[in-house]
């Protein structure tokens, strides 16, 4: 019986049928689901680890104690990985360790559009790029089988597409892989100079064995044309996809280990055709491998390096003749805090005292938006800390910033940065926005929430502990709804030559399904000052601003900004 | 067959892709869907692609490919209504949804939206889902509403498609669901 399945969720289906025991993640679009739904099955361990360098350390920890381990994450957080993940290719595994990496090309929620197979290339980890569901689940399975043969981790690609869309698959029964043994090996596992440089000849090695392997391995494959077409396309992953519905009349050769690459496959296949083409989206990361390999063909001098691809998109540059339509020119429709959004007062007073923001990346990064336009610089996780403390040490602490972080960004990697401005003394003022969990991925727990994965009562780091254990003396905690105390903590942090933490707190009003109050206005003199909050749930008509109460929340922040005290809670029929 | 699905963030979008794809399966045919998760969904547009066919390559629908848009406000069904295929069906919920360019007034919602696509579009059809809804039980099964209606305009399999909302909703829901769904299926005439 085939089931309509969510790719990540079939790459979860894919670790648990492989026997799969261990796996570890921090949320990231668009790989978030694939530890959410490898925990529901039997027999297996699943947590949310506080950032993808702890993951991906529990995975290979696991993987070398012997069982099958996976480590998920997007492509930024392959970044913070990238420590582990380098050395983990030298030390090779016990029990086969899959990474799996979600790019997001279009940026459809990301801050960059990095192409993370470039990274399988410089740590020399094999690759594997499925181009949908039932793919990913059958690539997930030999991922281990390979990671095992090969004794190295292997990293598994996704992108957007391919991750958030949905498929036909295939179930198997789960099968019954033991733990390994683990046997104390210094020159294997124990990564110091002496045995490190042993390591990195079985490394290249290794590489060459892979590189010769993928040459027959079925994932790779020759998909003849039956119209007669004169060109060749080589492919992988969702682009794949798109190949096979613009150009019917193509030959393609369709990749599944981009790296490496079955190069003398590929060379074989391009001797077949008259104009070989690779179609790949961002880099040309396939291209260039392949032109180095003296492989003629076309491919970025065509296509572009940013964005998705489409089939529209494909067929336009091969001239096949088909309408594009234009849309129509109507107003956007950016995405925005929710009604009741917890960080949006805290927003309004930062934008009320003009202070330069220094934002980091969650939901809060919308209060870069109009009208609120609060937020000046957003660079990576936990970076709002760090970028704050430089501000203070540039200007000679002149500068009026301060750092806004959610809950588990701080959790993330704010911590490091928070200790760097007490240790280095630059007097910053920090806003934890405290809801209680990770928003804009879709409501997961951390650390500071009390739950696991699971959704068990799990021990809760204390955030106001935590700093003042981190040496910050100045702590305020406060709610985030109450926008006079908020403005007060943020002056007095300001004021202050030490280290400030503000704790602004509220869950997020989406996590609270109970009914909620509503406001409404009562002698609106039109004023206009609710709107610079930038509440969905209020709009200005010509009689004076109207409240939706099946949006509004109750919160009272339009309340406590509007001058004439023309806004109070209604009461639900 | 290219179900486009239209429409806010929070709206109920993805249930009626579910539905779709539930439809697919018990109809024994292939199925891919697309979907949006993440920043997007916070109020802004929100777009699901919904293929069904003895063979499904791309998960994605491309502009003029659609043969059904299924809109959940009216300023996402002009936005996307390039996507629909000459001939194809765009249904859409008739309300208004400010975005934050027009509540802030750095844009205005345009006027005549609906007369206009009723003009250039034979198959648009424009029914108020959400009030339907609310005779139904609940105005929360708008999307089923819509679902129903579209039913009929395309001619699935109404067998089908009823068992297709009853499988993907809780089960205490259901029975508001079907009501919903024949509310809508009763409402439009092809």
């Amino acid at each position: 019986m085939k089931e309509l399945m969510l790719t990540n969720h079939a790459v979860a289906r894919g670790a648990y049928e492989a026997g799969a025991r261990v796996l570890s993640a921090y949320p990231g679009t668009p790989s978030t689901e694939i530890a959410e739904s490898f925990v529901k099955y039997d027999d297996v361990y699943a947590e949310w680890a506080p950032n993808e360098k702890v993951a991906l350390e529990v995975a290979v920890g696991a993987a070398v104690a012997g069982a099958r381990a996976m480590a998920c994450m997007k492509h930024v957080g392959l970044n913070v990985a990238a420590d582990p993940l380098f050395t983990a290719a030298y030390t090779g595994v016990n029990g086969g360790l899959v990474i799996v990496v979600a790019d997001d090309p279009g940026m459809h929620s990301s801050q960059n559009e990095q192409d993370s197979r470039f990274y399988a290339r410089s740590a020399h980890i094999m690759m594997l790029e499925p181009s949908d569901a039932q793919e990913a689940k059958d690539f997930t399975k030999l991922a281990f089988e390979l990671s095992e043969r090969y004794d190295t981790p292997v990293l598994l690609r996704l992108t957007t597409r391919v991750a958030h869309s949905r498929g036909l698959v295939e179930l198997c029964d789960r099968e019954d892989v033991k733990l390994r043994p683990y046997e104390k090996s210094v020159t294997k596992y124990t990564m110091m100079p002496a045995s490190a440089i042993l390591r990195h000849q079985v490394v290249e090695e290794r590489d060459i064995e892979l590189a010769n392997m993928v040459n027959t391995l079925d994932v790779n494959r020759v998909e003849r044309s039956r119209r007669g077409g004169k060109i060749g396309v080589v492919c992988s992953g969702v682009v794949y996809q798109y190949v096979k519905e613009a150009l019917p009349d193509a030959s393609i050769f369709k990749v599944g280990t981009v790296y490496p690459l079955p190069i003398k496959a590929i060379e074989k296949f391009a001797s077949s055709v008259q104009q070989l083409y690779v179609i790949e989206e961002l880099e040309p990361f396939i291209e260039n491998q392949l032109k180095k390999a003296g492989i003629k063909c076309k491919g970025k001098e065509i296509f572009s390096l940013q964005g998705e691809l489409s089939v529209l998109k494909i067929l336009e540059k091969f001239n096949r003749n088909v309408p594009v339509p234009t849309p129509a020119k109507v107003p956007g429709r950016p995405p925005v805090m929710c009604a009741g959004c917890p960080h949006r007062g805290v927003f309004y007073v930062l934008s009320k005292l003009k202070l330069t923001v220094n934002g980091d990346i969650g939901c809060y990064t919308l209060g870069a938006t109009p009208p609120l336009s609060a937020v000046d610089t957003v660079l990576c996780m936990g970076a709002s800390i760090g970028m704050a403390h430089g501000f203070k040490k540039a200007t000679k602490g002149v500068s009026r910033n301060v750092a806004v972080i959610g809950d588990s960004t701080f959790i993330h990697s704010g911590i490091t940065g928070l200790i760097n401005a007490v240790y280095n003394e630059s007097g910053i003022t920090l806003i934890i926005l405290d809801n209680s969990t990770t928003g804009m991925t879709g409501h997961q727990d951390h650390p500071a929430t009390g739950r696991n994965l699971k959704g068990e009562k799990a021990p809760a780091v204390l955030l106001d502990d935590l700093c003042r254990a981190c040496g910050v003396k100045d702590i305020s905690i406060v709610d985030a709804y109450d926008i006079a105390a908020v403005e007060d903590a943020v002056k007095k942090g300001l004021a202050s030559p030490e280290v400030s933490v503000i704790i602004a707190q509220r869950p997020c009003v989406l996590l609270d399904k109970r009914v909620k109050p509503f406001m409404e206005t009562d002698g609106c003199r039109n004023c206009g000052k609710c709107m610079q909050i930038g509440c969905p749930a209020i709009s200005r008509t010509a009689d004076g601003v109207k409240i939706d109460p099946d949006q509004c929340t109750g919160c009272g922040v339009c309340a406590k900004v509007c001058p004439f005290g023309a806004i109070k809670e209604g009461v639900r029929k | 067959m290219n179900i486009l699905i239209v429409g806010v963030g929070g709206q109920g979008t993805l249930l009626a892709s579910k539905v779709l794809g539930r439809y697919a399966v018990l109809c024994g045919k292939d199925c891919k869907l697309s979907e949006v998760h993440g920043m997007s969904q916070r109020g802004g547009s929100v777009v699901t692609h919904v293929r069904i066919g003895d063979k499904v390559h791309s998960p994605v629908i491309w502009a003029g490919a659609a043969d059904v848009i299924l809109a959940f406000e009216v300023l996402e069904a002009a936005r996307m209504k390039h996507f629909l295929r000459p001939g194809g069906i765009l249904l859409v919920n008739d309300v208004r949804i400010l975005p934050m360019p027009c509540i802030t007034g750095a844009a205005k919602y345009p006027a005549g939206l609906k007369e206009h696509m009723l003009e250039d579009i034979n198959g648009a059809y424009f029914i108020p889902a959400g009030e339907i809804a609310e005779q139904a039980g609940s105005v929360r099964s708008a999307n089923v509403v819509m679902i129903g209606a579209m039913c009929r305009l395309f001619g699935f399999d109404k067998a089908k498609m009823r068992q297709a909302v009853s499988d993907c909703v809780p089960e205490k829901f259901a029975e508001i669901n079907l009501a919903a769904f024949d509310l809508g299926y009763n409402r439009v005439k092809k």
